[in-house]
């Protein structure tokens, strides 16, 4: 009976992502992040997927983040495959314009990238190249829309046909649900669904009250059953760390309560570990929470003590 | 208006000075965007005359300079009267916004064309000595959608489709002297009683009718002579 349902699901399914498999048949989504290096040598990505494709789901792979030239997503993700793992490549739209940007996604998916998250990108102000000019030709919402219209109805974003391969990613799209205006970001999640997400990341969550109002407004406008919402978590080594995002980085909600158990650890790391794992616990019980995403940055060894800690091991075989 | 910024003088000078035999200069001031900025009317191109005179006598390279100013250099009728001073001149030093210095050297290609300011954006004074962009020149307006604030100037990353996770407090994650573009448009569409608005998805822009589809030009038939 159970196989003969999960048949019938897999009937629908959009796409052969993994990760839109284990949604569909219900399975609580377990994802990390790998950041790609400043280098071009990419065995290190192969060797931590290899290392953890048994302890989540798929890997992210960050797109340039906070504007630092890394190695390039796409090719993170190949770096990924071979180790296997499964790769969600991230793909901002402050560095290429649509041009390029659909034929990324041509090229990824001609490698085997079935996964891609569709964000803004941090300001180039931020990186190692402040004086560059951005692009932003499209949005985030605009960038889901083009994804979906090159998968749903075989057309570029000009409504040049795709005559055959066209690319059939599953869509992720990131929130912030400590962003403002509050009351906004529900409404702005709303426009990314709309738009053709399937999946949703969230921005790192410490204030765990916060995010259970913002799910609030989401389950109030059924959003939740129209896309699968991942809650993110970014395990912390240290009270500085902890700090330095309250204080620098814009969009971060960072509890003093935290700050001052940070504070008083006698083993900071051990204590960051249990704090992500306590936040893994806390989130999975909140309405509309479909899986949870670990943003190691950095500290892939805390991947498999959180996931493992919070009793979501094994991870499903599909 | 435009808004510009006056050069630093050592750049400037060293412009003149990059020019073989310069004897002559003229400091060409613009009556229009410019006056009304506060940075290349004629009191400030009497002001750079004399800063340059000085710059370039202490530089050991003196030349004669002299002014002029007339009402615009974007216009025909306004840069014909230029000639007048333009004899055995070698150098204008253009007071004018980056449309004026192109437009005066076009109508005197014999001569050669020193910019004096920093062209800096389309916008307007929010109070006495601070100016602010409001306009990015996009050709084709969206502030019917957008409660009469532009996300594609206010907003660091021209969004279209409401702020990026980095707006937080009001402001944008550029700058917290930056207020959010988005965060604006929220308060005026709330204040207006018209939120729905912020639920469009509105479609990629069409970049073409921005400086992206090339030098843009308008022709009117009806005012043409």
């Amino acid at each position: 009976m159970s196989e003969a349902v999960a048949i019938d699901k897999q009937a629908v399914l959009k796409t052969d992502s993994k990760l839109e498999k284990l949604y569909s048949l219900g399975h609580f989504v377990v994802t990390g992040e790998l950041g790609p290096p400043q280098h071009s040598e990419g065995h290190e990505l192969e060797h931590h997927a290899s290392e953890l494709k048994d302890i989540v789901d798929g890997f992210n792979l960050t797109d340039n983040q906070t504007a630092i030239v890394r190695l390039s997503s796409i090719a993170a993700g190949v770096h990924v495959l071979k180790g296997g793992g499964v790769p969600i490549i991230q793909m901002t739209c402050r560095d290429r314009n649509r041009i390029a940007m659909q034929s990324d996604l041509l090229g990824a998916y001609s490698l085997g990238i079935r996964d891609v998250l569709c964000l803004s990108g941090d300001h180039q102000s931020f990186g190692n190249h402040p004086t560059c000019k951005n692009v932003y030709d499209v949005d985030s919402v605009q960038l889901i829309a083009m994804v979906k219209k090159m998968r749903d109805e075989k057309k570029l974003l000009s409504d040049s046909p795709i005559k055959t391969n066209e690319p059939r990613f599953f869509i992720g799209a990131v929130e912030n649900p400590f962003g403002d205006p509050f009351e906004f970001r529900a409404i702005r999640l709303e426009k990314k669904v709309n738009a053709g997400a399937d999946f949703i990341q969230t921005q790192a969550i410490f204030d765990v009250e916060k995010f259970a109002r913002f799910m609030e407004m989401v389950v109030a406008r059924g959003i939740h059953e129209r896309t699968k919402i991942t809650a993110g978590i970014l395990p912390v080594r240290s009270v500085k760390a902890l700090q330095y995002m309250k204080k620098d980085v814009a969009g971060m909600e960072i509890p003093d309560s935290l700050i001052e158990r940070m504070k008083k650890a006698e083993d900071p790391k051990k204590e960051g570990i249990q704090v992500s794992i306590e936040l893994c616990n806390q989130l999975k019980k909140i309405p509309g929470v479909a899986g949870i995403h670990i943003m190691p940055v950095g500290w892939e060894a805390a991947l498999p003590e959180i996931v493992k800690g919070a009793g979501f091991l094994p991870r499903p075989k599909v | 208006m435009i808004v510009a910024e006056i050069k630093p003088i050592e750049e400037i000078a060293d412009s003149i000075k990059a020019i073989k035999d310069a004897k002559k200069v003229l400091v060409a001031g613009c009556g229009g965007c410019v006056t009304v900025c506060l940075s290349g009317g004629q009191k400030e191109t009497d002001i750079m005359a004399s800063a340059l005179r000085m710059k370039m006598e202490v530089d050991g390279q003196p030349v004669q300079i002299e002014t002029a100013t007339y009402e615009r250099q974007c216009d025909p009728e306004y840069v014909v009267r230029f000639k007048e001073h333009l004899k055995d001149v070698d150098v204008v030093v253009s007071m004018a916004c980056g449309v004026g210095v192109q437009f005066m050297a076009e109508n005197y290609p014999e001569i050669i064309f020193v910019p004096g300011q920093n062209t800096k954006f389309a916008g307007a004074a929010v109070e006495h000595g601070i100016w602010e962009e409001r306009c990015m020149l996009c050709g084709e307006c969206v502030l019917a959608k957008t409660g009469g604030v532009c996300p594609i100037i206010r907003c660091s990353k021209s969004l279209l489709n409401g702020p990026c996770g980095g707006s937080q407090n009001g402001v944008c994650e550029v700058s917290k002297d930056t207020p959010c573009a988005w965060q604006l448009i929220y308060d005026r569409l709330k204040g207006q009683g018209r939120l729905d608005m912020m639920t469009e998805v509105l479609p990629a822009k069409d970049w073409s009718k921005n400086r992206d589809g090339g030098p843009r030009k308008i022709v009117r038939e009806d005012v043409r002579l």
